[in-house]
């Protein structure tokens, strides 16, 4: 059994009365890079909110270092496990090094506002992210790209060791959708517990250490990705017909989806 | 709530503007999937039925109770007798007065809230109404000029320099007229609006007696002679406000996507200002302030057809009149002899229907 | 810029705080100015030996009895309306969900009036106007609520209820007999003449109660700005922290509006003023409160000096002086 910080036994989720999932039971191996992944509206980001307290569960409970998540105080649940949500909002006219700062807000007390700790956690969230040199630009005023890698950035200088993240590469480019993926990649390295919701599935499998596939609100598989990755799940989950082979660059599997005419063939 | 909701409300707090994913074809915002234009025709045509029966309604009932036949010889007899004078003389013109009143607000409103994309654009938000109450206490307390036929040229004047002011006020500035922006502008500025007249009326007492009548709104005490005067800019702002609807729905899209529409931009924004100022401007002057009808009918009417400008426009000027005519019978039933001013009554029955959908949903969808 | 004394240290922006030291500034010239003019007056020495109980009795009189509880007040008064708009423009992310627009000042008027026309005397209307306002607020938080307050959601539920209640103000006046009509009329526009210590008091000790607690919460509320999600994953509890905040701000917002009637758009401009002036991002709650005492007691001053003798209500003032300043400032405005 392999030891785990953060995991969820017998979560029903539901928004209002609209139940997501239940009885889903969820762990996250510690050190590992894990990647949630499955269609749209299959529940991963719903129960990425739930691993991260965003939403309550209607039954079960996440545990958190053994304790349920919901009975530690809040802000110590914060130096332990960080979140970068979907979408947040950007406070007018706020700049890059103060919406970073903010990211120290669960180390700091009123009369603790500003330590070298602070700084130093700040300086390198903004290092590792690239984005030192846009410090006094208006977050308004960036990229969609910039703009995500400052939010990463905030969330770094929470200086979590487990940190959550859901969808961080929506409105990046491919590049630099990879440059962030990298990051979590040497955060992982570097001892971290990653969690992302991820659309793509090649993505996925390249990253992850573990994979958690799901669909219409349950866990279909979890694992190892060159494990359980297979053509027969692919189209349980995604509906896609396709060809696994290797990824040339890192040997776990790559999706090939079935080319048009094949398709037709198969089917007539 | 959701998290896309949230999201959503999130974004629109945040700028107050909503512009709703797009579905239909040619990236126009279509009426809603399943409301076909056979059934928004036969739904304008009952709304249609509805403000003629209101109409009917507003002639018949009243504060002095009058037999129906008796109305009905008022027109096809009349003999000169005083509950055939009150209808031929007092509610006829009311009624008419309520129907144009009722449709220039709500086109208005409907417009101000395309042309803003913000939910909450009302001519007493924009300042309008306040600017408009300005003109008035001017004409009444500085200038002394009582007659009605006289100071509605100050009303009207009010209104369009206020809404120039805060439009011009809103566009200027490196990101032209965000939402937020313009409101803020609009509450400012009638702000100051509002400082003068009560400043003015602080040092004039009679002219506080008058104006707090005025205020309220009313469609009561209005002659056949104003709604002769105000007819053709209520006219002419209907029209052209009913034309818009192509363009406005393109610009619903944000301004690039309307420019790469081929919509003159420019152009759209101006012809919907003077648009609204004709209407604003007629409508206060012959009702006073009315607060809230441009803002909850075109709610409303979203809600039932769809963000097509090509619909919410004519159901916003059929619909607001229904409502506003309708408040007004019941204003003079519920404390006979005396009544109960439209605005009064019209806010008394809004305002719990706009919390309802406040709460049900986003009412927010432009 | 960084204060660090031992293990303390506090985050302070150069700007922020220059706006800062110079809103004190006028307002200490503001209230000195108030102190001294007029129809009798008092050279500034003066005013330091009145104050404290050395100088001659007319101007101990008219300083510390008569013109002293008037500046208090409506430093107390601003400075509460300020920090009222500041909690609840930060809560709504919106310059439009301040108290006086989502139907909370509405509401204190609809008591103020109603204590009017019940004939109440001064305390009495105070009091209408307190629990006008309370009860507003408690039920827009209630029919806004829905498993949580979402900030859009408050601004629409208030801006219906502030209509209703507009009506319902206007219905009121128009059954009114034209004195208490008048009355009411000037109440409504907000007024501090007259204001004595014991109006002074009840401000003071809800400042005392709430300042602190403003403080506690004002980095939480900052982090909300951001949206829930980041807020709750950076260890806030955002429905405590907004119930908390809620309360306060409809205090504030009651306690000023009982002590000088629903005084115009203090709330609304001055948190949007000291945030164009300190160039921060979002509302601050130190600079908006400043930022309301300076505007109200400065419109004070201006409306009784202004049209000597005839003495102007100071909320025609405020809505004149601060309209007229946010006009021009949004005309250069870059957001």
């Amino acid at each position: 059994m392999v030891s785990s910080r953060l995991s969820g036994t017998g979560l029903t989720l539901a928004y209002d009365q609209r139940v997501v999932a239940t009885d889903l039971s969820v762990t996250i191996p510690d050190a590992s890079f894990t990647v949630i992944i499955g269609p749209n509206a299959c529940g991963k980001s719903t129960l990425l909110r739930a691993l991260a307290r965003m939403l309550k569960p209607k039954a079960g409970a996440v545990h958190l270092d053994g304790s349920v998540i919901t009975s530690l105080p809040s802000k110590e649940v914060a130096r332990r496990l960080g979140l970068l949500p979907q979408s947040s909002i950007v406070p007018d006219g706020i700049t890059v090094a103060d919406l970073v700062a903010r990211g120290r807000y669960p180390h700091q007390k009123l009369m603790r506002q500003w330590s070298k700790a602070d700084e130093a956690a700040v300086a390198e969230a903004m290092r590792a992210t690239d984005v030192a040199g846009l410090a006094d630009r208006i977050v308004d005023e960036l990229s969609g790209g910039q703009r995500q890698r400052v939010w990463l950035a905030m969330a770094l200088a929470q200086e979590t060791p487990i940190l959550l993240l859901d969808e961080p590469t929506t409105y990046l480019d491919i590049s630099h959708q990879i440059e962030v993926l990298d990051l979590c990649a040497d955060l992982h390295e570097a001892g971290r517990t990653m969690v992302a919701v991820l659309h793509d599935l090649n993505q996925a499998c390249r990253y992850a250490t573990h994979l958690i596939v799901m669909r219409a609100g349950e866990i279909v598989a979890a694992g190892d990705p060159t494990e359980i990755v297979t053509p027969e799940l692919v189209e349980q989950v995604f509906d896609l017909r396709c060809e696994i082979i290797q990824d040339p660059q890192t040997g776990t599997p790559l999706i090939v989806p079935e080319a048009r005419r094949r398709v037709a063939a198969a089917t007539a | 709530m959701r998290p896309a909701e949230e999201t959503a409300d999130a974004a629109e707090a945040a700028g107050l503007a909503v512009s709703e994913p797009v579905a239909g074809t040619g990236g126009v915002p279509d009426a809603k999937a399943g409301r076909r234009p056979p059934v928004l025709v036969a739904g304008l045509v009952v709304t249609f039925g509805v403000l003629v029966l209101v109409a009917l309604a507003s002639v018949a009932l009243g504060a002095r109770s009058v037999p129906f036949g008796t109305v009905i010889d008022a027109f096809i007899a009349p003999n000169g007798s005083s509950d055939h004078t009150v209808i031929r003389e007092l509610r006829v013109p009311r009624t008419l007065l309520g129907l144009g009143v009722g449709a220039t607000l709500g086109l208005a409103g409907a417009l101000m809230q395309s042309l803003t994309r913000n939910p909450l654009a009302d001519p007493g938000l924009l300042g309008i109404n306040q600017g408009a109450a300005l003109g008035v206490t001017l004409a009444l307390g500085l200038f002394g000029l009582g007659d009605p036929t006289v100071y509605f040229w100050f009303a009207f004047g009010g209104a369009a320099l206020a809404s120039f002011i805060v439009y011009t006020l809103a566009s200027s500035g490196r990101s032209g007229s965000s939402p937020v922006r313009l409101a803020l502008a609009g509450v400012a500025f009638g702000m100051v609006c509002t400082a003068i007249s009560s400043a003015i009326l602080r040092m004039d007492s009679e002219t506080f007696d008058r104006m707090r009548f005025w205020l309220t709104g009313s469609l009561a005490g209005q002659t056949a002679d104003t709604l002769v005067r105000l007819a053709p800019f209520m006219a002419a702002g209907l029209v052209l406000g009913l034309l818009l609807a192509r363009p406005l729905n393109m610009l619903a899209l944000g301004d690039d996507a309307g420019k790469a529409l081929g919509v003159a931009v420019n152009r759209t924004r101006i012809l919907t200002g003077v648009a609204v100022t004709l209407l604003c401007g007629a409508a206060t002057a012959a009702a006073g302030p009315l607060w809230f009808v441009g803002l909850i009918v075109p709610h409303a009417v979203r809600a039932a057809v769809g963000p097509d400008q090509r619909w919410v426009l004519p159901y916003s000027a059929l619909a607001a009149p229904v409502l506003l005519l309708g408040a007004d019978v019941i204003g003079r039933l519920i404390a006979r002899p005396g009544e109960v001013q439209v605005g009064i009554v019209w806010a008394v029955i809004g305002a719990p229907i706009f919390i309802l959908m406040a709460r049900r949903k986003r009412v927010a969808a432009l | 810029m960084n204060v660090r004394v031992g293990s303390w240290s506090v985050r302070l922006a150069p700007r922020a705080l220059l706006v800062t030291v110079l809103l004190i500034l006028i307002g200490c010239a503001v209230s000195v100015a108030a102190l001294a003019t007029g129809e009798f007056t008092v050279p500034v020495p003066d005013i330091i030996d009145a104050l404290f109980g050395q100088g001659t009795p007319v101007a101990e009189l008219i300083v510390s009895k008569l013109r002293a509880p008037r500046v208090v007040t409506g430093l107390l008064v601003g400075a509460a309306f300020g920090l009222s708009g500041a909690i609840f423009q930060s809560l709504t992310r919106n310059p439009l969900g301040s108290p006086d627009f989502i139907g909370f000042t509405a509401g204190a008027s609809t008591g103020g009036i109603l204590a009017v026309v019940a004939g109440g005397s001064a305390l009495v209307i105070a009091g209408g106007a307190l629990l006008g306002c309370v009860a507003t607020a408690a039920l827009v938080y209630l029919l806004a609520y829905r498993g949580g307050v979402a900030g859009y959601r408050l601004v629409l539920v208030g801006i219906g209820a502030n209509a209703l209640l507009l009506a319902v103000n206007s219905y009121l006046l128009t059954r009114a007999n034209i004195n208490d009509a008048a009355t009411a009329g000037a109440w409504l526009t907000g007024s501090l003449s007259g204001r004595g210590w014991d109006h002074a008091v009840p401000v003071a000790l809800a400042l005392a109660v709430l300042l602190p607690l403003c403080a506690a919460i004002s980095r939480p509320m900052r982090m909300i700005e951001m949206g829930d999600d980041a807020a709750r994953a950076m260890g806030i509890r955002v429905e405590v922290v907004r119930a908390a905040a809620i309360a306060a701000g409809v205090l504030l917002s009651g306690v000023a509006t009982a002590a000088a009637g629903p005084v115009a758009f203090v709330a609304l401009a001055s948190p949007q003023l000291a945030r164009r002036l300190t160039r921060s991002p979002g509302v601050t709650m130190a600079s908006s409160a400043l930022m309301g005492a300076v505007l109200l007691t400065a419109a004070d001053l201006a409306a009784q000096r202004l049209l000597a003798p005839t003495q102007l209500p100071v909320g025609v003032l405020t809505a004149a002086i601060g309209g007229t300043y946010l006009v021009l400032l949004l005309r250069k405005d870059r957001h």
